[in-house]
């Protein structure tokens, strides 16, 4: 096996043209699980037995929280490649995922906040699910805030790298949160060795959400990072070809 | 429809989270669309500045 597909992933024109081209394939099948887990959350799944038709939102909470917690350790992974290898598309990587995962962190924690209310009696508590995922929210804007304030863009990188490598430890922190400390959150239902414990009639929904948002995700990702690609390229003659195509 | 909209009674809490969720949906492809714009743009001045034509 040779490593060009490797090395053509860490060439800027390649990818560049490549994010172009592979957008829709997952935005549109994104809107389509989007759109059916929606009609069966909220239409199809029979309400829950202890909860009513409260537990409809899981169906905008788990996607949102599933997205915190997989495009940060995306982001991490991409920032440990580019520090490790100097690549400068793993940064640019990096740097796409932070709005991203940051804004869905907030949707989680608000969801989370009015799924509480009804269930716990309240907004929120200092609970350990809850404090390490404000905690996630603070990492994401502390990355995107010493981007802001380092002007040399390879600077920015490696430093904001760092602090997305070290910050990954809050994410098996917030995973196992519910299972190591007693928590008001409840175990995973669906993320779990055995099989999930819901009914498939409320799973499946659940499913096609999360999948959905997984690739409305890459989309985005895809979008950004030609955004990111074409600001760290100084000279090259094919950044005339990107504008102006 | 009524009774859906009712959402057995939480209404107040089921829907402000929908409504959350799917604005930070939207508000992503925006904001996504915007920064790639942004991008673009400030490549067109950097050859501009060059003397180059795009």
């Amino acid at each position: 096996m040779t490593w060009t597909w490797f090395h053509r992933l860490a060439s800027p024109p390649y990818v560049y043209a490549l994010a172009a081209r592979l957008t829709p394939w997952f935005a549109w099948p994104a809107a389509l699980l989007i759109v059916a887990g929606l009609w069966g959350g909220l239409v199809l799944a029979p309400p829950d037995y202890q909860q009513g038709d409260g537990f409809r939102i899981i169906y905008v909470h788990a996607p949102s929280a599933w997205m915190s917690l997989m495009v940060y350790t995306t982001m991490a992974v991409a920032a440990a490649v580019g520090l490790i290898w100097r690549i400068k598309v793993a940064h640019a990587v990096a740097a796409s995922c932070a709005p991203i995962g940051a804004s869905f962190t907030f949707a989680a924690l608000v969801t989370g906040a009015l799924w509480g209310e009804p269930m716990w009696g309240t907004y929120w508590e200092w609970d350990p699910r809850l404090t390490s995922e404000l905690i996630l929210l603070f990492l994401y804007l502390g990355y995107m805030g010493l981007r802001a304030g380092i002007e040399d863009t390879q600077r920015a990188d490696r430093a904001s790298a760092l602090l997305a490598v070290v910050g990954v430890v809050n994410v098996p922190i917030i995973h196992y949160s519910v299972t190591w400390w007693n928590s008001l959150h409840q175990a995973p239902s669906v993320m779990r060795l055995d099989k999930p414990a819901i009914a498939p009639a409320m799973l499946l929904p659940l499913l096609s959400m999360l999948l959905g948002f997984t690739l409305y995700f890459v989309a985005l990702l895809l979008v950004r990072l030609r955004g990111e690609v074409l600001a760290r390229e100084r000279s090259a003659s094919w950044i005339r070809e990107a504008v102006s195509a | 429809m009524r009774q859906f909209l009712d959402m057995g009674g939480y209404a107040a809490f089921v829907w402000p989270a929908y409504l959350v969720t799917l604005t930070v949906v939207v508000l992503n492809i925006v904001w996504a669309r915007r920064a790639l714009e942004r991008s673009r743009a400030a490549a067109r001045r950097r050859l501009d500045a060059r003397g180059e034509q795009p």
